[in-house]
């Protein structure tokens, strides 16, 4: 499988590469190329300039200021995957940054790749979701753009023709997991459930469920939120309770690996798995 | 036309005309001859591409040749040779971990870099640790075998910097500022 | 020299230094001068005619050298079928041109060619081609095919039934009549894709000078290729040369004549230029053939104490559009071993081959036979189900015993020899049977779900004897043993994978004492090899390695002559002990077959009428097939909440007569579970009622990793066949054949709180969530 040919560039900055997105033919920014590159390959996607963004390392760091995270686009899934921080401050995005994809993938894929390629089977969507992440955009302004309106749909984001994702933003979450039910073949998420859960002591004080590779975009459960307000984190029959119906009024996908009834169903298994996770100390 | 420099093995290439397009695993199958390097697939499922870029394993069917502009790539030609084996395909050898030995080259190569990561993987994580690799002929079970047989293999060669740490312990793997 | 035996030993790998280092080379590694590559054309349509097509944009583009339509090939004279190799008088055998011509039938099926320069350029221009399709009605599943007024996937034969085999033995009807209990399951072995981590691929070179063709080919058989490329071709086989290079795994799949392959050779002769495929990952989910894709309607019937007195099976299966090499064969193979290791008199069997648009079932790892022995395991646990009988114990009480063998079963096979219980009782001691029974009550008090599942198998392998299988039942060798002493072995056979680079060596070293680095095996070139038939149904060693030990005797024979002439002895007080010759009564005389090899060569120290030279070419004509047996065992837990299965203990005890090298029998036991535990729980060929292919990628296609599967305890009993001379059985296909009855019974057994009976594979978590729902305490789940 070749890719069609296309023009090729490496910008130094974040501004020349926001000049060529603009002035580039049908043009497209590569960050890893895990997601772009086999899309490119099998001709479903045909850029005629490729602006690859590994000439603005700037873009690729993990930077804590207290509670508060700044992660470049440019971070790969490994580096997150192996980050102490990470996993002790956002455990949510740690799972999911060893989750996703395999080794070599994680080697080289990025967080802002994956984001702004909203696969609606991947696991970022949920996770930012869950993270109340915000998304720091570069454009003609640099603007912010709230996770829960970033992902628009399959393959779609808030991102604009000629804006480039630079960095996520969000706050620690100590009490927060990321669990999936995974295809299996190609590892990406039948159901991704991604929990932050504010606790008091051992009760859970506040939630935030956010459910991926159900639906077009990931969805908050906010049934399942209310339910678990107050619940001890020790006390698995009632978080299972309360993830129950985790799934409604979503137009949820279905395959050959898994129905819309069985992927609705798991939503709320999964949920349950994740919030005990959650709960749990990392 | 791009022109590239890069690292291949040790060796310096500077190359001109290189096509935009040009996969890395086309790059130094056809321009560098270096065929041990195998393609299975075109979905990045299978790993039979896998090399090593600064260290690190990728798919190198899953990346421009462009790419790997001012990096150093790492191919199954460049870690052993048959008069001087790597300790993993010594391992491979001894614990028949391979069959017909088309996934094989790459399948070392991401083993090699999963010690980078674990230096004493127990038999889940060299399992998880592999994910990205298909073997169909072995079952995996000699793989696994291999992996552990070189771990050990690694270990005796080479002091053991923290001992008693736990796998993957975040510390040693921290790597702020992403893959480059 | 060899003091220490090295036949039975775990041998280090030969092949392996070449390897591991990345320095085999493989079909897509070969790079000729002057070289052009080709990009095959593919109907996107399961069923359609073909209007038009149209090449001018292609061959206008920039490198393009030629491009060719079916109709151009048919043009040029390339008229030639595809190969269907039988012995069915009555088989409905439509034409299956290497490019179609006028109708495709099945998504993938190639409808032009073109070469360019470069790989790369050729992609492009493939994209230019234009073909005008006017759909047909499409059939996928085998029971509309065969319904009235079915769509036909071949309008000229007026049905899309290509054969019947019916088989009835004994008194079927008498025995259903006086049955205690009658169990009635349908059971389906689902289209499965093999899936070599190399794809195909050839590069076909033409030497003008000598009119002759070169395919190097990723094929399991290069002589059977060479033979038919030469019918297909026109040429005489003399010109024709193929090459099996480094081949990076078949298990069946590159048992065949490709279209691609005679598309090539003839693309080189008409370009007078080496040409390349590589075939891509999607190509070889579309165009490689499939295995299995059988649906059984079964009957067992069976006396209260659990004897099983008769068994009826109506087997359809999905041959796909057309006869590739063995495709009506196979499933012919499921009717034969439906009895499995157990006394059934009286059966009632028919297997019928049915055309579909979808792509070719063929040979796929136990090809027929693990169809068969999923038919009668899961029947014998639906059995012991029914009569709340322990599964061990109706297997038991059923086993042909060791002392019936030879063993001729109802189905006409003669059984060369078998323990069948020695491997039960050994796998169920290494399993901890009742260990894990009591386990299992345990953990189900508080609402896990443990199974156990047991497979005890028998198949037939050792392909085969010819009268079975004319012109692929024998296989040859040669040895030459070199002026210098060193030895050139010739197999016939065409190992990939299976190590007989080593055995082989292994075996010369014992008995012509010769160090094992002294010996080369050559295979895989019909220029450099003698005729052999290759490599699949196990017969690597059962048969090729049977001919190497016949040229070893005839080698030895005429070294002993050697020596007694130098010697001034009789021949028959010579002999050959611990790989040397040594005279009888003498301890002091001694000859290495170098030697006498070297007074071969030095020709005028032979006795009179002996010809000079140390060699000798010998063929191997199995008398029977040989018939491995084992049992396995599988240990799961189902995830009462998702239905996902995990894997906790596999144990397995195979019997394949003698072993030359333990650790690759091991190795051959390993690949095959792993292949039959993912037809059990993962992988599933899908077409869509278009005929559309849903799992042509390996995102979609479940090949387990190794995370999804878990560690395999091995071991062995021994019982030697006296088909070959080796003592020998295969091993190649048993752990495939095994496998997967052992884990669908397991899962099976732990969901039996859940009144579950039976679920059709792949055990997708789903399927075993919707199963306990429904049917657990009113709780319906969908």
């Amino acid at each position: 499988m070749i890719p069609a040919t296309f023009n090729y560039f490496r910008p130094h900055s974040i501004e020349e590469a926001l000049l060529l997105l603009r002035q580039g033919e049908a043009a497209k920014i590569l960050a890893g190329g895990q997601s772009l590159i086999p899309m490119m390959k099998f001709r479903v996607v045909e850029p005629k300039t490729l602006i690859d963004l590994q000439g603005v390392p700037e873009l690729a760091h993990v930077m804590w200021a207290g509670g508060h995270c700044t992660v470049g686009a440019l971070t790969t899934h490994a580096s997150l995957a192996a980050d102490a921080d990470v996993r002790r401050k956002a455990g949510v995005l740690w799972d999911a940054a060893n989750a996703l994809g395999d080794p070599q993938v994680r080697n080289l894929g990025t967080i802002g790749g994956a984001c702004s390629h909203a696969d609606p089977s991947a696991d970022y969507p949920a996770v930012m979701l869950a993270l109340d992440a915000c998304f720091i955009v570069a454009g003609e302004k640099t603007r912010e753009v709230a996770a829960a309106d970033f992902f628009k749909g399959t393959f779609e984001t808030a991102l604009g023709e000629s804006e480039i994702l630079t960095k996520i933003t969000f706050d620690a979450a100590a009490h927060s997991a990321y669990v999936k039910l995974e295809h299996p073949a190609s590892h990406y998420a039948l159901v991704g459930v991604a929990a932050v859960l504010v606790m008091s002591r051992d009760t859970i004080e506040d939630a935030r469920i956010a459910i991926g590779g159900l639906a077009d975009a990931p969805f908050r459960a906010g049934g399942v939120e209310r339910r678990l307000r107050g619940i001890k984190g020790n006390d698995g029959a009632a978080i299972k309770a309360a993830c129950t119906g985790a799934v409604t009024g979503q137009d949820v996908r279905s395959d050959v690996e898994a129905s819309a009834a069985y992927r609705t169903a798991m939503a709320d298994v999964i949920a349950a798995r994740a919030v005990g996770a959650a709960t749990r100390p990392r | 036309m791009g022109r590239i420099e890069l690292e291949v093995n040790g060796t310096r290439h500077e190359l001109e005309g290189v096509e935009p397009r040009l996969l890395l695993v086309h790059f130094l199958r056809e321009r560098l001859a270096l065929t041990g390097t195998h393609i299975g697939c075109d979905t990045s499922s299978c790993g039979a591409c896998t090399v090593l870029l600064d260290g690190k394993a990728v798919k190198s069917c899953t990346m421009f040749a462009l790419q790997a502009d001012g990096r150093a790539v790492t191919t199954i030609e460049g870690i052993g040779s048959s008069a001087e084996l790597h300790p993993m395909q010594e391992a491979f050898w001894a614990q028949h971990g391979l069959q017909c030995g088309y996934c094989t080259t790459g399948m070392i190569l991401s083993a090699i870099d999963l010690l980078r990561r674990n230096p004493d993987p127990d038999e889940v994580e060299i399992r998880t640790g592999l994910e990205g690799n298909l073997c169909r002929c072995t079952g995996y079970e000699n793989i696994v075998k291999a992996v552990r047989a070189a771990a050990a293999a690694m270990a005796a060669a080479q002091p053991v910097r923290e001992a008693g740490e736990p796998p993957k312990s975040p510390g040693e793997l921290l790597e702020v500022g992403g893959s480059r | 020299m060899a003091a220490v035996r090295l036949v039975g030993t775990p041998v280090r790998r030969r092949e392996d230094p070449r390897l591991i280092t990345g320095r085999a080379t493989y079909v897509d590694d070969v790079k000729l001068v002057g070289m052009v590559h080709a990009a095959f054309i593919r109907s996107p349509y399961a069923h359609a005619k073909i209007v038009r097509v149209d090449l001018a944009k292609a061959k206008a583009h920039a490198g393009v050298l030629a491009a060719f339509s079916g109709a151009d090939l048919h043009a040029a004279g390339m008229t030639a079928s595809l190969p269907v190799a039988h012995k069915m008088p009555d088989l409905k055998t439509p034409p299956h041109y290497p490019l179609a011509v006028d109708e495709v039938r099945f998504v993938g099926e190639a409808v032009a060619v073109l070469i360019a320069n470069d790989p790369y350029i050729a992609r492009d221009a493939a994209e230019l081609v234009e073909v005008e399709y006017d759909e047909l009605p499409i059939v996928v599943e085998v029971e509309k095919a065969m319904a009235p007024g079915a769509p036909l996937v071949h309008a000229s034969l007026g049905t899309n039934v290509a054969y019947a085999m019916p088989l009835r033995a004994g008194d079927p009807d008498g025995a259903f009549a006086s049955a205690d209990v009658v169990v009635k399951q349908r059971l389906v072995n689902q289209r499965l894709a093999p899936v070599p981590i190399e794809t195909r691929g050839v590069v076909a070179q033409w030497d003008a000078g000598a009119g002759r063709v070169t395919l190097y080919s990723s094929t399991q058989i290069p002589h059977l290729l060479r033979t038919q490329l030469s019918l297909i071709l026109g040429l005489p086989e003399t010109n024709v040369r193929a090459i099996a290079p480094e081949v990076g795994g078949g298990f069946g799949s590159k048992l065949n004549v490709y279209a691609e392959e005679a598309v090539a050779a003839w693309l080189a002769m008409r370009l007078g230029r080496p040409v390349k495929w590589s075939e891509t990952r999607s190509e070889c989910f579309q165009a490689m053939i499939h295995g299995r894709d059988q649906i059984a309607d079964c009957e067992i019937a069976a006396k209260r104490d659990g004897t099983i007195v008769g068994l009826r099976a109506r087997i359809l299966a999905n041959l796909g559009a057309y006869h590739q090499l063995l495709t009506p064969v196979i499933p012919t193979l499921t009717v034969l071993m439906a009895p499995g290791p157990y006394r059934i008199a009286n059966v009632d069997l028919e297997v019928t081959g049915v055309f579909t648009n979808t792509m070719s079932t063929d040979a796929y790892r136990g090809a027929g036979r693990p169809e068969a022995t999923y038919l009668i395991e899961r029947l014998m646990d639906l059995v012991a189900r029914k009569l709340g009988a322990d599964p061990a114990d109706v297997r038991r009480r059923n086993f042909i015993e060791p002392s019936a063998f030879p063993f001729t079963t109802a189905t006409g096979l003669t059984y060369d020899s078998g323990d069948y219980a020695k491997t039960m009782e050994k796998a169920l001691q290494l399993a901890d049977y009742p260990g894990v029974r009591a386990r299992q009550a345990a953990l189900r008090a508080e609402g896990r779900y443990l199974g156990i599942g047991l497979s005890t198998y028998v198949e037939v392998c050792g392909m085969g004897p010819s009268a079975a299988m004319p012109a692929a039942g024998w296989d040859s060798a040669t040895i030459r043993v070199e002026p210098t002493g060193s030895v050139t072995v010739l197999t016939g056979i065409s190992p990939h994978g299976q190590g007989e680079e080593t055995t082989f060596a292994q075996l010369v070293a014992d008995e012509l004492g010769v160090a094992i680095d002294d010996i080369a095996v050559v295979h895989g070139d019909t220029d450099r090899v003698q005729y052999g038939v290759g490599t699949f149904g196990s017969r690597g060693t059962a048969v090729g390695g049977a001919a190497l030990k016949l040229a070893i005797e005839t080698i030895q024979a005429k070294a002993i002559k050697i020596a007694a002439h130098r010697w001034g002895a009789d021949p028959a007080d010579l002999e050959y002990r611990d790989g040397k010759i040594g005279l009888r009564g003498d301890p002091s005389k001694a000859m290495t077959t170098a030697e006498a090899g070297f007074l071969a060569f030095m020709g005028d120290q032979l006795p009179p009428g002996l010809e000079p030279g140390l060699d000798a070419t010998r063929r191997f004509e199995p008398p029977n097939f040989v018939y491995p047996f084992g049992t396995h065992v599988c240990v799961v837990e189902v995830d009462a909440e998702t239905g996902k299965v995990s894997v906790e203990r596999y144990v397995a005890v195979d019997d394949c007569g003698n072993v030359l090298n333990p650790m690759i029998v091991e190795g051959q036991v390993h690949g095959g579970i792993a292949q039959g535990m993912a037809q059990a729980l993962y992988e599933e060929v899908v077409y869509d009622e278009y005929g559309q292919l849903l799992t042509g990628s390996l995102m979609d296609y479940a090949v387990p990793r190794a995370e999804q599967l878990p560690h395999f305890d091995l071991d062995r009993t021994v019982t030697p066949t006296s088909v070959n001379p080796l003592g020998v059985k295969g091993v190649g296909e048993a752990g495939t054949i095994g496998a997967t009855p052992a884990v669908v019974n397991a899962v099976l057994d732990a969901l039996a709180p859940f009144g579950v009976e039976h679920i059709d594979m792949p055990l997708r978590p789903e399927k075993l969530w919707k199963a306990m729902g429904t049917r657990s305490n009113g709780k319906v789940s969908v």
